[in-house]
């Protein structure tokens, strides 16, 4: 099937029926192999057993920045060509992304307590971060409150494009600025920091939470296109008990 | 497993992961059935889609 009849948004969820089953398998044996990895990885020399919350902290911070990624380019899709399904992706992002962003901030918090000393700094990694669930927070309004929903979802692909300038902040915070967070250890100029024994089970559970927020998306995005289903025929359905 | 002495971060730390996680998946799958049912009733009451009714 070419990649362009997936724009049907029925040809779309048949796709998605059929891909769904396969996609939560995959990301079930990822979290069992990245699970094992985790509890077996060793003791960061310095952190002591406390560096195991990095196995969910890092891939939900990935995953919260992925998030917006993804609704930048379905704004794009939204304002430039208007497709319906652009605007589906979207918003069936939108609290998933959300959801990753807050366990990042709520994990980070508990790992700097022992870490740090302090479960909150407000140096610009960690603000920044803070500004990214707000900035969730406000699409999901504009989602949840807009009386007519195509309006609404141009305003939300409006702040998802304005939004994305806090993506490269985020990042690039820790270089910019001195702050408390550490910088960047994984993705960097001359390679990772971390020992292998504890990146592999990292990188497998950056893995299956990728998986598993394809796998919450493709299903959310499958309930928006039923939920718009049921508006047109309840629309339909109020104009022939008036006709 | 010796997670040290603050065992309660890490166990903290997951136990709200799970919480987040599986609040998702239990968003995700009651609102598909909702919808289900919903359209299941609307087309049982003989309320068509536009793409599909007969000219």
């Amino acid at each position: 099937m070419p990649v362009i009849d997936l724009a049907n948004p029925t040809r779309f969820l048949a796709v998605v029926n059929r891909v769904l089953p396969w996609l939560i398998a995959a990301t079930i044996v990822l979290f069992a192999v990245g699970l094992f990895g985790a509890m077996k990885a060793p003791d960061d020399y310095q952190q002591g057993a406390t560096v195991k919350i990095m196995f969910l902290h890092v891939p939900a911070a990935w995953l919260g920045m992925f998030g917006w990624a993804l609704m930048s380019i379905a704004a794009l899709g939204t304002l430039v060509w208007r497709h319906p399904l652009a605007d589906v992706a979207g918003k069936a992002a939108a609290p998933i992304g959300a959801a990753f962003t807050f366990i990042c901030l709520v994990t980070g918090s508990l790992w700097g307590r022992p870490t740090w000393g302090t479960y909150w700094v407000w140096d610009a990694r960690l603000t920044s971060m803070l500004v990214l669930l707000l900035l969730y927070f406000g699409v999901l309004a504009l989602y949840w409150t807009a009386e007519e929903p195509g309006r609404g979802a141009r305003a939300a692909a409006v702040l998802s494009l304005v939004g994305a300038v806090n993506l490269p902040v985020i990042k690039f915070s820790v270089d910019w600025w001195n702050t408390l967070h550490q910088p960047a250890s994984v993705f960097r100029m001359g390679g990772s920091t971390i020992d292998p024994a504890i990146l592999t089970p990292l990188l497998i559970m950056a893995l299956a939470f990728t998986f598993l927020f394809v796998a919450l998306h493709l299903a959310a995005m499958r309930n928006e296109i039923l939920r718009r289903r049921v508006r047109n025929m309840r629309l339909i359905q109020a104009q022939e008990l008036h006709a | 497993m010796n997670l040290g002495p603050h065992a309660d971060f890490i166990v903290a730390a997951y136990a709200v992961t799970l919480f987040v996680v599986a609040a998702l998946i239990g968003w995700v799958v009651l609102d598909y059935f909702a919808q289900c049912r919903i359209l299941g009733d609307l087309e049982d009451r003989g309320v068509a889609r536009r793409s599909q009714r007969k000219s």
